[in-house]
């Protein structure tokens, strides 16, 4: 501790499993767009991944509560948000956010694209399978051409109605900290807006990253004008996300309120390694040189040629630059804006425990259990247009799609 | 024994239950009366601070911690030292509790320095009871800011939001806490335990509204501040003559 810290604040009250709220909240955002851009303006090159993304942001969002489960003092009262919500309270509004995106938004959307294929697998299948792709259809078993017409039409306004939820799932998680006015760190109007393109880009970089290492396991190449075009949705997502934390960072410095002193051995001091190294340097500025030079972003064929595989690693490789990055955003807004003094006058330390409930083990496992989940969901919901079970039709089109 | 009277164990034991019941009555309608007497809605509490008058003696956390069962490492009030120095430094520390606050710099670099009392300003528009998820956080009546310990879930949104760093999590229930303007205490008709052992009387608690009160009288009389005026909380503690260093 360096300065004067009230006597409170010495110790940080969100610890790192607040930090992983927002993080897996922000794939689950990004993933469902990613999905929504195929399916609404109809990108048909990232089609591969559509069903993937969409299990993707299921997968997360299961385990998106947990962590705050886990940190709440009563886990026991959890349900009193639901029950006597203060309206005035922006965290009273995240069960109704979570439930109407989770409920209304991903599961329907999931069931309507998948309605028809499971009716097709139950028919070629037996046992335990057959009951489960059975009870996954609630009995809706009408495969005429009006019935599919009516699920792509459904599931079409459901993505419709789906994006602006993202927007809101995600903008709210932003909102909980930007409304914060006691803490400068936090209290900025750009905040939700910051936390959506940040969430794109994380979602975009784990839709690329699951979708690569998924064809090494399944031993199957992987769609080469995918790849390209996920980068260069990456880029693209990064660039506007770069740019308005720059604009918020520009901002602060020009207006340098009272605040800027001490913000400003926050960053410089605290905060160096994780918000000017990792988050910036590494996880924003290389990745946005390497995918400018080698995605299709701006050409056809990208301005530095390089051969596939190795154009494939580079994606992945920043891909997992710009993960760690978003990963350091959400530490730099949680842990950072918790280790100076709202008296202005100090830094204090955050002190990362190992075992417990708010240590380290339990983050990680909270980080890995969407991966287990995603592994579950895709078993039962093979989300694979190349050789999966039945040939899958492009959403939107009705049309077989092969590869 | 026979009927002609008690013995002397029988006596005792009736006269001990005699009193106990005695005991148990007049709690009891002590506590109904004063519930029935007491109307919150009558009352509206606040407190002014005389840092001029703080001798830092740090009587008060004691109290506090005493009066209110706070745990170590925690406070609900404080006190704060500031340090100016001749070459224009700002020193700030809090004062502890064991008196072995020592000062941060040589004697002779001091130009002035001074004590600033601190608790929760039971703000009127209180930023901890907005952002509560459950409403567990609430203004009385009598606009005393509280904490319902059975209904708390542990967010601790509301410990970011205070600006003042009144808040803690009692890690004993798992759930915030805060000062209560020793609530118990003032619905009886006494004062705060802080105010009510300060030397000096550099804490006035009273009634906002009563204009005879000693809170009201007081401020009549002074010029005050409250704690961070911009983000408009409307705090119910008042600073007389406060310094431009405190925040």
């Amino acid at each position: 501790m360096t300065g004067y810290m009230y006597p409170n604040e010495i110790e940080l009250q969100w610890g790192l499993l607040i930090v992983l709220y927002p993080y897996i909240t922000g794939l689950v955002a990004g993933a469902f767009i990613l999905a929504s851009l195929e399916r609404v303006f109809n990108v048909r090159e990232v089609q591969p991944t559509y069903r993937l993304a969409l299990l993707t942001a299921l997968a997360f969002l299961l385990v998106a509560p947990l962590p705050l489960l886990a940190h709440l003092g009563h886990p026991e009262r959890s349900f009193e948000i639901f029950l006597t919500p203060n309206v005035r309270s922006a965290m009273a509004m995240f069960g109704f956010v979570y439930a109407w995106y989770l409920m209304v938004v991903l599961l329907l959307e999931i069931w309507f694209d998948y309605r028809h294929d499971l009716i097709t697998w139950t028919a070629g299948e037996s046992g335990f399978m057959r009951f489960v792709h059975r009870v996954m259809t609630l009995g809706a078993t009408d495969v005429s051409p009006r019935a599919l017409r009516f699920d792509n039409a459904a599931g079409r306004i459901i993505t419709i109605i789906g994006i602006p939820s993202a927007f809101l799932l995600h903008g709210y998680v932003g909102f909980i900290f930007g409304s914060v006015k006691a803490n400068p760190w936090w209290s900025s109007v750009l905040i939700p807006v910051v936390f959506l393109f940040s969430a794109i880009v994380s979602g975009i970089a784990a839709v690329l990253l699951i979708y690569v290492i998924s064809g090494v396991i399944r031993r199957k190449p992987v769609d080469e004008l995918c790849m390209g075009k996920l980068a260069s949705f990456l880029f693209y997502a990064l660039t506007v996300d770069f740019s308005l934390e720059m604009l918020d960072f520009i901002h602060r410095l020009y207006t340098a309120e009272e605040s800027i002193k001490i913000l400003s051995a926050l960053v410089t001091s605290r905060l160096f390694i994780s918000l000017v190294v990792l988050q910036l340097l590494l996880g924003t500025v290389i990745p946005l040189i390497t995918l400018a030079l080698t995605s299709p972003a701006f050409e056809r064929r990208a301005i530095v040629k390089v051969p596939a595989a190795m154009r494939r690693r580079i994606f992945v490789v920043a891909a997992m630059l710009v993960e760690v990055g978003i990963f350091c955003t959400r530490w730099n807004i949680v842990i950072g804006g918790q280790l100076f003094s709202k008296s202005l006058r100090g830094l204090t330390v955050y002190k990362l425990q190992m075992y417990g409930l708010e240590g380290l083990w339990v983050s990680i496992g909270l980080v890995l259990l969407p991966l287990a989940i995603l592994l579950v969901l895709i078993r039962l919901l093979p989300p694979w247009t190349d050789a999966g079970p039945p040939a899958h039709r492009a959403p939107g089109t009705g049309a077989v799609v092969t590869f | 024994m026979d009927d002609e009277g008690l013995d002397r164990r029988e006596f005792l034991q009736r006269c001990g239950a005699a009193a106990a019941i005695a005991w148990v009555v007049r709690v009891a309608t002590t506590e109904a009366e004063q519930r029935g007497d007491y109307k919150a809605a009558d009352h509206l509490y606040g407190m002014a601070i005389d840092p001029a008058k703080c001798i830092g003696c740090a009587r008060c956390m004691e109290a506090c911690r005493a009066e209110n069962d706070v745990e170590a490492g925690a406070v609900r009030t404080w006190v704060e030292r500031y340090v100016l120095t001749t070459d224009g430094q700002t020193i700030v520390q809090a004062i502890d509790e064991k008196h072995q606050t020592k000062a941060p710099v040589d004697e002779h670099k001091i130009l002035r320095t001074f004590f600033v009392p601190k608790l929760c300003n039971h703000c009127a528009n209180a930023p901890c009871v907005q952002v509560c998820p459950v409403g567990a956080t609430f203004t009385t009546p009598d606009g005393v800011v509280l904490v319902d310990k059975d209904y708390c879930i542990g967010c601790r949104y509301c410990i970011q939001a205070c600006p003042y760093g009144a808040r803690y999590l009692d890690t004993r229930t798992r759930t915030a806490d805060k000062c209560t303007f020793c609530y118990h205490r003032i619905t009886r008709g006494l004062v705060p335990a802080c105010v009510e052992v300060c030397p000096s009387g550099a804490r006035i608690f009273g009634e906002l509204k009563d204009r005879n009160s000693p809170l009201a009288r007081y401020m009549r009389f002074s010029k005050l501040q409250v704690l961070k005026p911009h983000l408009n909380t409307e705090p119910h503690v008042y600073y007389a003559n406060l310094d431009g260093e405190v925040r």
